[in-house]
């Protein structure tokens, strides 16, 4: 079951490294952290099932797996923020108990979570010594602190000014100033979750650049990431989860993406994506030189029966657009045409009531009522609710059940999670039932706005099958997402969005990755 | 022995289980219902008597209304610290208005009840008019909406008054509301029964109701689904001063006269009821039903300490601990509601 490779285990000796590398990465020493047989119960279900890891000094170990694989889980673990149900923790060959992150961090051991930590109305050193302030009697010693916090910065290669307020720093600015936060001890391991997810390219760049500085000062990093392209670039050792079990650890490099992406979904690339039929009518929506803040005067139409993609790198655009569209930002200049009605000052609730429906990319946010048993939101809204009305406009609740239970049908929901509270379904579930908002009432045009994230694959896959039904039953389908493959797989039509313009409308052939890249970063300088 | 242990434990643990899941559904009231119950009857041979119950009943009519208002605005993720205010309003108004009324048209009893009636409640949903409009177009805080709009209240019925009772309302006024009864029950059950069920059926089974809840489970998906959530909001206000105002109508007729310092701890005591109820204080979560049990437990546990003679002092500070005790508990229990898998 377990294909250990041990090629990864060990520093690269082409890549040229300073000597105290060298001397901490030796093959003898223990690694930093061991994990054996480490297992985590929930009622019902195991999280983590006797699952084996090692980190050595030195080495990128990437964490790779479906949400739900566990991987959250075993850093929580190791971060000091969770207890495991069975199995050992060893910290330089020396069994560990820990009970709080502050354990955790006295060990050496420290995790960038994807919610920072960071106050920010505080300053860079404030927060980079919150906690542990630096004092002189009962006063703070600013002043030193703020020195010390400049070497820090300094030492670690991070331009960043320590006396600037957090809340003025980019978002890969504030991830330095957590991973600064966790050399304020002593720090021997350090864990990243998901830390691209929301950064630039060049801000990756970046952070690429201090990954690599850490690794050779001896400091082992657990890297989690869904962005397989990264992994040639950093990863030593990839380890892949899948439904809380060990699947393999494979060599960081040389291992193809779709062997990765077999690995971690056990299906392969061509039975998630499936082919969807096009069949283009009249336009059902035209869009005239809107202009909105970070949207710069697109044009554009959308057709029934067939799936227009919108892509982009993060603040291109292609998301505010449509926001725009919908009326939850205000525009300044354009016209928006829907159905032949003019709805460009219209409010929300008119828009989609029209007809329009708009999956929100945060579905805790803004899509759904947590604290509400899940069929609630089936029925709420006022769109399609007039036939669950009868008599005094009394709610019938049998239409209400029937209605609900045909939704759950459509949309794949197990009819037994209708009655459970909201927040205690899945995120695939519940990705479902934010779908199942658009189904059985009387839309003409689905705008799905990351439509899958953070869900696991065979969600993904029902997903996509549910946009192939809206699609060849007639209904116009517009996906904006951040994830390539699935936008490139999808769309028959595909405008990439490059600093609030349309930079290219990409048909057939040549939606393909190379040539969306190019047009990501058109309308000014190209990326580094 | 050793195979009765682990049984023994088995039960402990299942039985764990079933308080921790019916404390997770309806929340702290039971575990409160059952101690009262034991710690007055124990106490007070007075207290389990059917007459004893049923006075309760008639006196937590008046705190019911209120805190069923109250639960609308907590549902919507809000609350309404100017129900008192609705209440002296309403019967400042409505006192003022049927005293004059009564001199041009003393042959006209019920016209000048009816009409004195009506301006009450107008002035309440003036009130509820401006605390919604404060919150939802202008994103006032709650908080600072209805402490405001409190304090400008109560100073226009003091302004009204000049602080002194308004009497001279006409006697059918307060035989019919304040004392009568219909087929042996008293008017102001009947009335509080008749609001509970329509409230009922308002949360419960009516779009607005349904509404209200989406707004406060979460505002940004309740607009995402083509919901007016401004005008839920508003609706959610005026609908709690309504009822605060037809209890201002009731207590009215219960003095006897219009007075601006009616329903001063009424802001508290209802928070307290819904909390206790199961109401949320992040909003979404509600039910009208334990609402009123909620209203009747507090006048219940007043009830029970009159009659072991507790000071009124005392009985301050002991209902602004349970009130603290049941926003602790509600606190756990959103934990267990969100985190439970």
């Amino acid at each position: 079951m377990t294909v250990a490779s041990d090629r990864g285990c060990l520093p690269d000796p082409d890549r040229p490294m300073p000597a105290s590398v060298a001397t901490t990465a030796v093959a003898g020493r223990p690694p930093l952290v061991e994990v054996i047989g480490l297992t985590k119960l929930y009622p019902g279900v195991a999280a983590i099932d006797h699952v084996d890891f090692d980190l050595k000094p030195g080495e990128v170990h990437v964490l790779f797996g479906e949400n739900g694989a566990g991987k959250s889980t075993l850093i929580s673990i190791l971060a000091g923020a969770n207890v495991p149900t069975a199995g050992r923790v060893l910290v330089d060959g020396e069994a560990v108990h820990f009970r709080s992150v502050r354990d955790a961090r006295a060990r050496g051991i420290s995790a960038v979570f994807q919610e920072f930590s960071l106050v920010p109305t505080l300053s860079v050193a404030q927060n980079i010594f919150l906690g542990d302030e630096i004092t002189v009697g009962p006063f703070l010693d600013k002043a030193r602190m703020l020195r010390a916090a400049e070497a820090l910065l300094a030492e670690l290669e991070f331009a960043i000014p320590a006396a600037a307020p957090v809340s003025a720093l980019s978002r890969a600015e504030q991830q330095m100033v957590e991973i600064a936060k966790a050399f304020r001890g002593r720090l021997s391991v350090l864990i990243l979750d998901e830390p691209t997810a929301s950064l630039s390219d060049r801000e990756t760049e970046r952070l690429f650049a201090t990954i690599l500085n850490l690794k050779a000062r001896g400091i082992g990093i657990i890297y989690i990431s869904h962005r397989i392209h990264e992994f040639d670039r950093i990863a030593d050792r990839i380890t892949v989860l899948r439904d809380g079990k060990l699947c393999a650890t494979v060599a960081g490099r040389g291992t193809s993406e779709a062997r990765l992406v077999e690995l971690m979904t056990g299906r392969s690339i061509a039975e998630i994506y499936p082919s969807i039929a096009e069949k283009p009518e009249a336009a059902i929506l035209d869009v005239e030189g809107l202009v909105a803040a970070g949207v710069d005067g697109v044009s554009l139409t959308v057709r029934p029966g067939q799936v227009l993609g919108c892509a982009g790198l993060v603040g291109s655009g292609k998301s505010r657009l449509w926001r725009a569209i919908l009326g939850l930002h205000a525009k300044s200049a354009g016209r928006v045409v829907f159905k032949g009605r003019d709805i460009t000052r219209a409010p929300t609730r008119t828009v989609i009531a029209a007809g329009l429906f708009y999956l929100p990319p945060d579905r805790k946010a803004e899509g759904l009522q947590l604290s509400a048993p899940a069929a609630s939101n089936l029925v709420a809204g006022p769109i399609g609710s007039d036939e669950l009305y009868g008599r005094f406009g009394l709610l019938s609740r049998s239409r209400a059940r029937a209605r609900v239970a045909t939704i759950a049908t459509e949309v794949g929901l197990d009819q037994d999670h209708l009655g459970r509270i909201t927040s205690q379904l899945s995120g695939g579930n519940q990705q479902k039932l934010l779908f199942g908002k658009g189904f059985g009432r009387a839309f003409d045009l689905y705008v799905l706005d990351e439509p899958t994230v953070g869900v696991d694959m065979g969600t993904r896959a029902a997903l996509y099958q549910l946009v192939k039904r809206l699609t060849e039953s007639g209904k116009a389908v517009v996906i904006i997402s951040s994830d390539l493959p699935e936008v490139m797989n999808l769309s028959h039509r595909l405008l990439v969005f490059s600093r609030g313009r349309i930079a290219a409308e990409l048909t057939g052939a040549d939606i393909e990755e190379a040539n969306i890249l190019g047009h990501f970063f058109a309308g000014g300088q190209a990326s580094a | 022995m050793s195979s009765a242990a682990p049984a023994r434990v088995d039960t402990a643990i299942r039985a764990a289980g079933f308080v921790k899941s019916a404390f997770v559904r309806v929340g702290v009231l039971p575990f409160f219902l059952v101690a009262a119950l034991l710690v007055f009857s124990l106490n007070s041979g007075q207290f389990l008597t059917i007459q004893n119950i049923v006075n309760v009943a008639r006196q937590s009519v008046y705190l019911i209304l209120v805190s069923v208002g109250q639960m609308v605005v907590l549902i919507t993720g809000g609350f309404d610290l100017s129900v008192g205010t609705a209440i002296a309003l309403t019967s400042v108004v409505s006192a003022m208005v049927m005293v004059s009324l009564d001199r041009s048209l003393g042959d006209h009893t019920w016209l000048v009840i009816a009409l004195g009636c009506a301006v009450g409640l107008a002035a309440a949903i003036a009130i509820g008019a401006v605390n919604g409009f404060g919150v939802a177009f202008f994103g006032v805080s709650p908080f600072i909406m209805t402490l405001g709009v409190q304090s400008v209240g109560v100073g226009i019925s003091l302004f009204l008054t000049g602080g002194v009772p308004v009497s001279g309302l006409p006697t059918a006024f307060a035989d019919f509301a304040g004392f009568g009864r219909i087929a042996g029950v008293p008017v102001p059950v009947l009335i509080a029964i008749l609001c509970g069920i329509v409230m009922w059926l308002f949360m419960s089974r009516t779009r607005l109701g349904n509404y209200l809840y989406a707004v406060g489970g979460n505002v940004k998906a309740a607009q995402l689904s083509g919901i007016d959530t401004a005008r839920t909001l508003i609706v959610a206000y005026v609908v709690c001063s309504l009822l605060a105002s037809i209890t201002g109508l009731l207590l009215t007729a219960r003095v006897e006269s219009g007075e601006a310092n009616l329903g001063g701890s009424t802001a508290l005591e209802s928070i307290a009821a819904c909390v206790i109820g199961g109401v949320s204080l992040r909003g979404g979560i509600g039910r009208v039903e334990n609402v009123v049990l909620g209203a009747f437990f507090i006048v219940l546990v007043q009830n029970g300490m009159n009659l072991l003679q507790v000071g009124s002092y005392v009985q301050m500070v002991l209902l602004g601990l349970l009130l603290i005790s049941a926003v602790i508990a509600d606190q756990f229990r959103y934990r267990l509601l969100l985190g439970q898998r």
